[in-house]
């Protein structure tokens, strides 16, 4: 009964979801207020609607109901709460399913708290979003419902995927869910500005929140999917440029860029046009993922689903959405107004370099994953694409932009002045080269491009500081002054300081990991000892223990430094009966940013084990960067400019303090 | 400077941004791509040794043999040619026999194909795609991954 009304919910949405696409959008045509006003309580139904939907399917998961094709695929009795929860959208059904109700969540966000939006664009804003909701839902009813029945039941489900049986799988897919089709919004946004025509920086303003708020959650998506690959892939490897790991990287380096954008957009009332495409092109970049991921074109882990008239459906979609609302753009720009004038040496013209280059750094990456798909489609040859590429070509890239990252807040806007800032950067600059030439000189013989990265990853954050310090005016004000200025500053300030700083942190931790790691891969008897920088990892001996689905093997490693104990690691191979799979739970053990990472291969009939270890230097700063990253897109988001939403008359600012 | 002039440096430091990136791009897919081949492939095109491919297909029946020291030797086959594979490492949890398999390396003089890299991103319902096309081209498709389709297809619609 449950699953039946999990189907109907769905069912209702659909048509509700038609009506919220239809009737605000012809009353916002006829500025009929009335009609407009149904956006509201349809988007917020709409969303009802699909939670009971969601609900239901949780439900069945959690009652383990194996009459449901779902379930049985996918889950087992025997299986921990957490799994079978977070197994509802670890398939392609469930998690089409979760995709739709965070796009409904977002339209009903919208209706909800955009109290101050004006009626129409909020009309606009809502049909459009409510066409990519009926889009999707058909989607899931037409060829992936997951409400379909078995029939006779069967006595026990197939289980989930063991390397999707962990916590990650509860928290990765809904953080980058949030995020990629958060990106809708700004899309509905984009869209809803061309039907009317107008745009002004009041959009801006409204537009830039639910782009942060996307981005944050993006950002932490791909940072804790990221994580999860690292801990639980037992390799140590913490980004492939796996297809689906490059379908929300694509977007997010858009979103980034659309963040930037709309600052200028909101400042100074220039980029316009440009702006609006970013927002088209930003959720464009989720689609095709969603296109990628879902269609199950590629050869990759997360490609569960296996067949093509989902594909068909999809790239349907996605010709009609991203085609549709490019033909819009290019038939209603040219009608919007032009904005602001400004000098190429400039905070806007630093901003337009740095969309200029995470664009072109995206398209590179754009190129590397879609190139192997259209080679084998013209020719039939079969072709990877791997790290290599991608380091050669979007390294480069984004290298650059990173050298260029200090300047943009130091300038000024309109007309900046170089070679001041320049002047202004000397100590940061100074402290990258001392410490550029101190890994040279440390690393003698070793890689060049080590040091360069490390000396570019501390001037961005010695950058970071100087800005903060130049606002707050540090060192030519009493320094009581300068603590009351950085206080009194406003929160986005403080916002994209820490996102720099949080980026020049990452690119720290992934300079150490790939440059100085070490790895060492040996047999082992129980009494053997290996040693990797300095570390020596004594096994101990191995037992076995039960899980509630599994059983575990685990290993015991003593490891020392010197003389002194440092800890217990205790690595082990899971076998789960009920897929007959076994997976491997790599031990990690931090020192400082640093991690000790052990890992296990085959058990050999003589009784030895083959051991992967790992020396990761800094590891944790990847992550940790990403962390103050996404703490600074937070800050900025509670910026009070932002949360009073509606556009004030411009207030004159405190002269000293330079706009933000 | 006036608009125009703002203009052309937007839009010329646009093409040299550009102008950069196709040239990595470029660059980068001479030297960095590898192509995938079957077994039936490697014969057939008689690729040359030394040269970096992805050698693809399932792994024969009874012929893994461990050595020392984590040297594994196995054959790929596709059911029509089969390449031995020589490999020092630590295989996938998901290696077995009789089961899909990607590997990444060079054949040497001998026609024995040394492996650096296994790959097996697959459960034992997923199997690489570049296998599973060529295998089904080839006939030798045990609808193993079908089944799950197949139960799929007993549902019938609330």
């Amino acid at each position: 009964m449950i699953p039946e009304i999990g189907h109907y919910a769905l069912v209702l949405a659909l048509a509700l979801g038609i009506v919220q696409g239809c009737v605000p959008f012809y009353g916002a045509q006829r500025n009929d207020p009335v009609l407009m006003g149904m956006a509201v309580p349809t988007a917020v139904a709409q969303f009802a609607f699909i939670g009971i939907s969601f609900a239901a399917l949780t439900a069945a998961y959690v009652g383990s109901d194996f009459s449901v094709v779902n379930v049985f695929e996918n889950s087992h009795s025997l299986k921990p709460l957490l799994y079978k929860i977070s197994g509802v959208w670890g398939n392609h059904e469930g998690s089409m399913l979760l995709w739709v109700l965070i796009l409904a969540l977002f339209g009903a966000l919208v209706a909800l708290f955009g109290g101050n939006l004006p009626l129409t664009l909020k009309a606009n804003v809502l049909s459009v979003q409510s066409w990519i909701a009926v889009a999707f839902i058909l989607f899931i009813l037409v060829t992936s419902n997951p409400f379909l029945r078995l029939v006779p039941a069967p006595g026990e489900g197939r289980d989930l995927n063991p390397l999707l049986q962990d916590p990650g799988l509860a928290i990765h897919p809904p953080l980058l869910y949030v995020g990629y089709v958060g990106l809708s919004i700004s899309f509905s946004f984009a869209i809803a500005a061309l039907i009317e025509g107008r745009i002004d920086a009041a959009w801006a303003r409204w537009v830039r929140p639910w782009t942060l708020l996307a981005w944050i959650f993006l950002t932490l998506g791909i940072s804790m999917g990221s994580y999860w690959a690292y801990y639980t892939l037992g390799w140590g490897g913490w980004w492939f440029w796996d297809p689906v790991e490059n379908a929300s990287f694509m977007p997010w380096l858009i979103a980034t860029a659309l963040l930037h954008s709309a600052v200028v957009m909101e400042k100074r009332n220039a980029l316009k046009i440009w702006t609006i495409l970013l927002a088209i092109l930003a959720f464009s970049l989720s689609l095709i993922g969603t296109f990628l991921v879902r269609s199950g074109v590629l050869t990759s882990v997360h490609a569960f689903a296996t067949d093509p008239t989902r594909g068909v459906f999809i790239l349907a979609l996605l010709v009609l959405f991203i085609g549709g609302a490019l033909a819009l753009f290019a038939w209603r720009a040219p009608m919007l107004k032009q904005g602001g004038l400004f000098a190429p040496v400039s905070r806007e013209g630093a901003l337009v370099l740095n969309n200029l280059f995470l664009i072109t750094a995206c398209m590179t990456v754009f190129v590397g994953t879609l190139y192997p798909l259209a080679l084998e489609a013209l020719t039939g040859e079969k072709i990877s694409v791997g790290a290599p590429f991608f380091n050669a070509t979007f390294g480069p890239l984004f290298l650059i932009l990173l050298l260029a990252v200090p300047f943009g807040p130091l300038l000024a806007w309109k007309r900046g002045d170089l070679p001041g800032v320049a002047q202004r950067l000397m100590a940061a600059a100074g402290i990258a080269l001392v410490v550029m030439a101190g890994t040279f000189a440390i690393l003698w013989g070793g890689p060049v491009l080590a040091p360069l990265a490390i000396g570019i990853a501390v001037f961005v954050i010695a950058g970071a500081f100087t800005d903060l310090a130049e606002r707050a005016a540090i060192a030519r004000v009493p320094l009581k002054t300068s603590f009351r200025r950085a206080a009194g500053l406003p929160r986005s300030a403080w916002g994209s300081m820490l996102a720099h700083l949080g980026l020049g942190l990452t690119l720290i931790g992934i300079v150490g990991e790939t440059q100085f790691g070490t790895e060492r891969i040996a047999e082992m008897k129980p009494g053997q000892t290996i040693s990797i920088s300095g570390y020596d990892f004594h096994f101990d001996g191995m037992t076995t223990q039960q899980g509630p689905n599994y059983s575990d093997q685990v290993t015991r490693f003593t490891v020392r430094r010197g003389n002194d104990v440092v800890g217990v690691m205790e690595p082990s191979k899971r076998t789960f009966p009920s897929r007959s799979t076994t997976r491997t739970e790599a031990a990690l053990m931090g020192r400082g940013f640093t991690q000790l990472y052990l890992s296990l291969g085959d058990l050999s009939p003589a009784g030895t084990i083959a051991v992967r270890v790992y020396h990761k230097p800094l590891v944790l700063l990847i992550w940790l960067g990403t962390i103050v990253m996404v703490i600074g897109g937070t800050l900025s988001l509670t910026d009070r400019r932002l949360r009073v939403g509606a556009p004030k008359p411009a207030r004159g600012k405190p002269a000293m303090q330079p706009a933000e | 400077m006036t608009r125009k002039q703002r203009r052309l440096v937007l839009i010329g430091s646009a093409l040299a941004v550009l102008v950069l990136a196709v040239g990595l791009v470029l660059t980068a897919l001479k030297d960095s791509i590898v192509f995938f081949n079957s077994p039936t492939d490697v014969v057939e095109k008689q690729v040359a040794p030394g040269a970096r491919i992805r050698l693809g297909g399932l792994v024969q029946e009874g012929s893994v043999a461990r050595g020392d020291n984590l040297q594994v030797r196995f054959a790929v086959t596709d059911g029509r040619n089969t390449i031995p594979v020589a490999y020092q490492g630590v295989l996938p949890d998901l290696f077995r026999e009789g089961q899909g398999v990607v590997t990444e390396g060079a054949l040497d003089q001998t026609g024995t194909f040394k492996a650096d890299n296994v790959l097996a991103k697959h459960d034992e319902n997923y199997m690489p795609r570049e296998v599973a096309d060529r295998l089904k081209q080839q006939g030798h498709w045990k609808d193993d991954a079908g089944k799950k389709t197949g139960t799929a297809g007993k549902g019938i619609t609330p």
